[in-house]
């Protein structure tokens, strides 16, 4: 009786959750430029950095302050994207002239960046920059407007100009430098390529636009806080990995553009069925175990395939004895 | 072209692993010398050619290529002066960009690395022809990845990435050890090839006593971290594989010990 009470009511709160998309579409799109960033270090450097659970709440406390201390958005963004840039730069020395494992750098930088983005909200947790006293480029508060100050607009070309970029990027002499990087350490300095530098520029290439995703966040949801980036590389993780398996069969996914955009649609994927689960009466708090236990299955799918497969070849081998091995 | 003035190189030092791979390498190369390196088990021979590589910086001794001191030189500065095949082939090839990227990476060994776009079109058609003399079709797979090419497929487009830019001396570490014998004979061809028309300078360590009396203008064998016998052309012509091993016993005072040497007799 009870379970069919609970589908009654869901039905019945169907517009709510009609009402809840578009801002869930837009959180996707801010965390799909987040995963973007996150793509360069875990996808072509072949590195997990950490960093970004800091550099995102660096991004968004830098905007928030330079925005409610008279500063253009545009303006405000610049400057939180070289902020990304500064922290990857910190990551990226602790992990080549101080030898320091990847990871572990990632982690000491965004432990430090706490106490770095107190002290540039001046010691406070949150900063709030309201769309009524100052201009935004993106404010939820129109979310569901049908007209051109939609915060979807902004983004979508937004996102659109930085796959544009990442794709003449890592086609260019250079790019293509930073992804043997990854591809091939070994073979990127027997061909002359210095891949500690490589490494740095991408860390800090990859913070910025993490940061930058942390002004956008910062603006939409009209606060900067100290908090707001806890778990995020989890989130893009799972923005990345969704992406992949839902687009990557796919033909016109399978470039640097096409990975890029099928990152982006993983993030607004990502949010659209945490909207779901959430209007289906999952508790908030448990949403970042739910993320986790879901990142950690995609994750070791992979794996899993691997060992079924050698497994399924043994098997072969051991019947058949004249299988070709 | 090279000179290794006697080099020295103790791993690990003062630890349980401690590892005294190079005690006194003393070698000078020609202008298109070809050399191969024979030596037993841990005698130094890949350790010889890292060193050069600059995989490490080496204890005591110098390095020249070309007349200029690189001893200090970290790996990535030296590459524009060398070309280098490895003995796994899938560390001299980046196997998740294609094969036409992959040559555009090694055409631009030892140059800047610019913003202008990774690969033009008017390269193209040179790999394309750099690649069908290698007569594996690679030239219609010019945009495939380079993880989809088998072991000697991706050993050849090495070899040809070493030589697009020509390099002041070609190292080439056991670079047909992990190829069924077809496929090395076949490498090797091409290694004598592109050796010959450009006018290489090379090294090339072999655990193949006859591919090493066979190939090349000189030998030399290590022993125990030092140059112990030096093969000219002349000699090399006259010396069987059963001469080789009885003068390394004589200079080494002990028996030959290469599990892959013995067993490619």
């Amino acid at each position: 009786m009870e379970i069919i009470n609970y589908f009654v009511d869901l039905a019945g709160s169907f517009p709510k959750l009609f009402n809840q998309l578009p801002g869930a579409a837009a959180q996707g799109l801010i965390w799909g430029i987040m995963a973007i960033g996150v793509y360069i270090t875990y996808r072509i450097l072949e590195v997990s950095d950490l960093t970004v659970d800091g550099s995102i709440a660096t991004g968004g406390a830098v905007a928030a302050m330079l925005i409610i201390n008279g500063w253009s958005f545009w303006a405000a963004m610049a400057v939180a994207f070289l902020a990304g840039m500064l922290a990857g730069l910190v990551t990226g020395v602790f992990h080549t002239t101080m030898g320091i494992p990847a990871i572990l750098s990632g982690i000491l930088t965004q432990l430090a960046l706490y106490s770095i983005n107190l002290k540039i909200m001046l010691n406070k947790a949150n900063t709030a920059v309201s769309v009524n006293k100052y201009t935004l480029l993106v404010s939820s508060r129109n979310v569901r407007a049908l007209t051109l100050n939609n915060p979807m607009i902004p983004l979508i070309i937004v996102t659109i100009l930085l796959v544009i970029f990442m794709y003449w990027f890592f086609n260019t002499e250079y790019g293509c430098s930073l992804r043997a990087t990854g591809a091939n350490q070994a073979m990127s300095r027997a061909q002359g390529i210095n891949t500690e530098l490589n490494k740095v520029v991408g860390l800090m290439f990859s913070n910025g636009i993490v940061a930058l995703a942390g002004a956008l966040l910062t603006q939409y949801q009209g606060y900067s806080d100290v908090n707001m980036g806890r778990g995020a590389i989890v989130i893009g993780l799972a923005a990345v990995i969704i992406g992949e398996v839902v687009f990557g069969k796919f033909k016109p996914f399978r470039g640097i553009a096409g990975k890029l955009l099928a990152v982006s649609l993983g993030a607004i994927i990502y949010y659209l069925v945490i909207q779901v689960v959430i209007w289906m009466g999952l508790n908030t708090n448990d949403l970042k175990m739910l993320t986790a236990l879901v990142v950690a299955m995609f994750l070791a799918f992979p794996h899993w395939k691997g060992k079924l497969a050698a497994r399924k070849a043994a098997r072969e081998a051991m019947n058949g004895g004249n299988g070709h091995a | 072209m090279l000179k290794i003035n006697h080099i020295a190189k103790t791993f690990n030092p003062g630890t349980i692993t401690e590892k005294k791979a190079l005690l006194d390498v003393d070698l000078h190369l020609n202008e298109g010398d070809f050399v191969t390196v024979i030596g037993g088990n841990g005698a130094g021979k890949s350790t010889t050619l890292n060193a050069v590589a600059g995989t490490f910086l080496v204890d005591k001794g110098s390095i020249e290529i070309g007349g200029v001191d690189v001893t200090r030189l970290p790996e990535y500065k030296r590459a524009k002066y060398l070309g280098r095949v490895f003995q796994d082939p899938m560390t001299g090839t980046a196997a998740t960009m294609t094969i036409e990227e992959n040559m555009a990476l090694a055409y631009r060994r030892g140059k800047p690395r610019t913003l202008r776009w990774g690969v033009t079109s008017a390269e193209k058609k040179q790999y394309r022809d750099a690649l069908a003399m290698l007569e594996l079709g690679l030239e219609d797979r010019m945009s495939s990845k380079v993880g989809l090419l088998s072991g000697g497929q991706r050993q050849a487009l090495t070899l040809l990435m070493a030589t697009l830019q020509k390099p002041m001396l070609l190292l080439l570490d056991e670079h047909t050890a992990a190829l069924d014998p077809k496929t090395a004979e076949k490498v090797l061809t091409l290694t004598r090839k592109l050796i010959r028309e450009n006018n290489l300078t090379a090294m090339m360590v072999t655990h193949n006593m006859k591919d090493a009396l066979q190939y090349g203008n000189r030998t030399v064998m290590l022993h125990e971290g030092r140059i112990i016998i030096d093969i000219d052309r002349e000699t090399k012509a006259r010396l069987t594989v059963e001469d080789l091993l009885k003068m390394f016993k004589t200079a080494s005072g002990s028996g030959l010990t290469n599990d892959r040497m013995l067993l490619s007799q």
